[in-house]
């Protein structure tokens, strides 16, 4: 077979599956349990460390800082 | 010791230049050549000056980089205005064709400005914009200073070389004719660099995150980064005709040229104008209004889904020409499922701001970044329906796709990016607050009305003159020839041109906005507290 019929018969059924299932995979994953706790950590990184950076070495959780400002959740203001 | 390979490769380089000089075959190439001798003999120069001198180590590790960044938002307001400003004046010359003025034929007429004003302000103001923007983010988001040390220096001037030899190249003359990659292959080359540099700046500051996550806006930003990389290689793909000279041939042949030229197009409007801008949406409204963004989970299904379906929509470029159907049906069918990703997108950036909608009333930075969310989500409904080949068959050729494309490049791109400079200005320079809310508010206003003004009057003009073009008489005969359509555009053109101006006053106002934040405004507490002993 020719170069282009090689490659057009593996991109309409071996690479379009991978494709596709990759993608439903994500979706999949987006919604496995503990999802949420986690997300809502992932979300807020924005209003951390937002004059310096975390410290190299101590404890990860680095004190806030003056200009940061406390994330709220959206549960809280309601 | 490195000082010494820098000065081995300036010299070179300087040397190379001034052999280009003398043999150039062509006037832009000639001016390209004195350009880089100049500034490759100047750093020779201040490299020269410097070395051998006693190395002073600051550990610096414990604050950002953040000089770099306020030279990207400077060079982002700048070239900014020159692109509004060209896109004006050429506005103004497709409505008044004296403004191609006689002394200056064959380098400041439409032809030779039109493809300055896009680079401008795709390439060096949304570009510079994205450089800055993505540095502040990946920094804060990873928590982690840029990696890398000058570098980042590196990536932004040499993407103001890339911008200045792209935009004089194109007044002179050195152009390979394709649509928003016009830059020739030597300027092509240098940009490979200097992208190359800002991926591995990017990355390096990814890999060395504090932490655990990556938040969204660098996956978006990374998409902008690693698909404009791919995008650039393959529709560049240029054998010079000479070493000395700016002329190169594509080895891509007929429809294959075209549908990789259309390819590139659309992801260049997929990828840096909608991912690395999606970047900057999902950092600075969650900013901005004080609260996380809206559904994180929809944020990853609205990232996969974007980018795996943007990279095929392209065909739709190419509706009734040599394009094989099924591959143009493929690119309509592709753009159309593009509506839920975007507007996926545009209900997050919107919806985060929920529970605060009190917001829009008093801060006007929040109401710029919310439009600009509205402007995204109408044009990525306008571009699906013109992408359907029997709406295309009207439209295409028109002025109703400049509409389309300014609608989003003016309203998304550009507003989006004020936010953020009105955003970054006061955190970069250590100011309280902005200097003036009420001029920004003028901003939004002037940038609104424009906007309006632009797009109304090409959805008029341009709808008319696929009606006009496509009107024929009881016999079968065109009624309009070319010309009368041409008259019948010009009282739209003259509002068209009347909404650059506004657009344009408002970005003078940020400007004078922003650099009296930097020079009136008051400096932040903090900033005064650093320990001092007392002795």
């Amino acid at each position: 077979m020719e170069e282009y019929t090689i490659l057009r018969q593996f991109a309409d059924s071996w690479m379009l599956l991978l494709l596709f299932v990759f993608f439903i995979g994500i979706v999949i994953w987006v919604f496995r349990p503990g999802a949420s706790k986690e997300y809502k950590d992932t979300a807020n990184i924005p209003f951390r460390h937002a004059d310096a950076p975390a410290p190299l070495r101590g404890d990860d959780e680095a004190a806030p800082r003056a200009g940061d400002k406390p994330a709220e959740s959206k549960e809280a203001s309601k | 010791m490195s000082n010494y390979i820098k000065l081995i490769v300036l010299g070179l380089v300087v040397l190379f230049a001034a052999i280009g000089t003398n043999y150039a075959r062509d006037l832009a190439y000639q001016v390209h050549a004195v350009l880089v001798m100049l500034i490759a003999g100047g750093l020779f120069i201040w490299t020269l000056r410097n070395t051998d001198e006693p190395d002073i180590l600051v550990d610096r590790s414990s604050e950002y980089m953040d000089d770099v960044i306020r030279y990207g938002v400077i060079a982002t307001a700048f070239w900014g205005v020159v692109g509004f400003l060209a896109g004006t004046f050429i506005a103004f010359q497709l409505a008044f064709p004296e403004l191609n003025f006689e002394w200056a034929q064959g380098y400041l007429n439409f032809g030779r400005l039109r493809p300055l004003h896009t680079s401008a302000v795709i390439f060096a103001f949304g570009g510079n914009a994205l450089i800055a923007t993505s540095f502040y983010v990946v920094q804060r988001t990873s928590a982690a200073r840029l990696w890398g040390g000058n570098l980042a220096w590196f990536v932004f001037w040499g993407y103001q070389l890339f911008i200045v030899l792209a935009a004089t190249g194109y007044v002179l003359g050195g152009t390979q004719s394709k649509e928003y990659a016009e830059p020739e292959w030597y300027v092509d080359l240098w940009l490979t660099v200097v992208w190359v540099a800002y991926l591995a700046v990017y990355l390096g500051t990814i890999v060395k995150r504090k932490e655990p996550h990556i938040y969204v806006a660098n996956w978006f930003y990374l998409a902008f980064i690693v698909t404009v990389a791919m995008l650039h290689l393959v529709n560049n793909m240029t054998v010079p005709v000479s070493i000395w000279g700016s002329k190169s041939v594509i080895v891509w042949s007929g429809v294959q040229d075209a549908m990789i030229q259309w390819w590139y197009g659309h992801n260049a409007v997929g990828f840096f104008l909608t991912a690395g801008f999606l970047g900057m949406m999902y950092y600075f409204i969650p900013k901005q209004a004080e609260r996380p963004v809206f559904s994180y989970k929809l944020s990853i299904i609205h990232f996969w889904a974007l980018i795996f379906l943007y990279i095929w929509a392209g065909p739709h470029h190419l509706h009734y020409t040599a394009l094989p159907d099924w591959a143009s049906t493929l690119g309509m069918v592709f753009s159309i499922v593009l509506w839920m990703p975007s507007w996926g997108g545009m209900i997050n950036g919107l919806m985060t701001l929920s529970g605060a909608w009190d917001k829009l009333r008093t801060d006007p930075i929040i109401r710029m970044m919310v439009i600009s969310v509205g402007f995204y989500g109408m044009s990525t409904f306008e571009g699906p329906m013109m992408s359907i080949r029997a709406v295309n068959s009207l439209s295409h050729y028109t002025d109703w796709t400049i509409g389309h494309v300014h609608s989003g490049a003016l309203g998304w791109n550009g507003m989006i990016t004020f936010g953020a400079l009105y955003f970054l200005v006061p955190v970069l320079w250590k100011r309280e607050r902005l200097y003036s809310l009420q001029m920004v508010s003028w901003h939004f206003w002037l940038a609104t009305i424009g906007i309006v003004l632009y797009a109304a009057s090409m959805w008029v003009t341009g709808i008319m003159e696929g009606l006009m073009w496509r009107e024929v008489d009881a016999n079968g005969f065109l009624v309009n020839s070319f010309a009368d359509t041409v008259a019948a555009k010009f009282p739209m053109y003259v509002v068209r041109g009347l909404g650059g101006v506004l657009f344009l006053a408002g970005s003078v106002i940020m400007c004078y906005n922003l650099w009296m934040t930097v020079r009136k405004a008051p400096a932040k507490e903090a900033s005064l507290t650093v320990a001092v002993p007392a002795e």
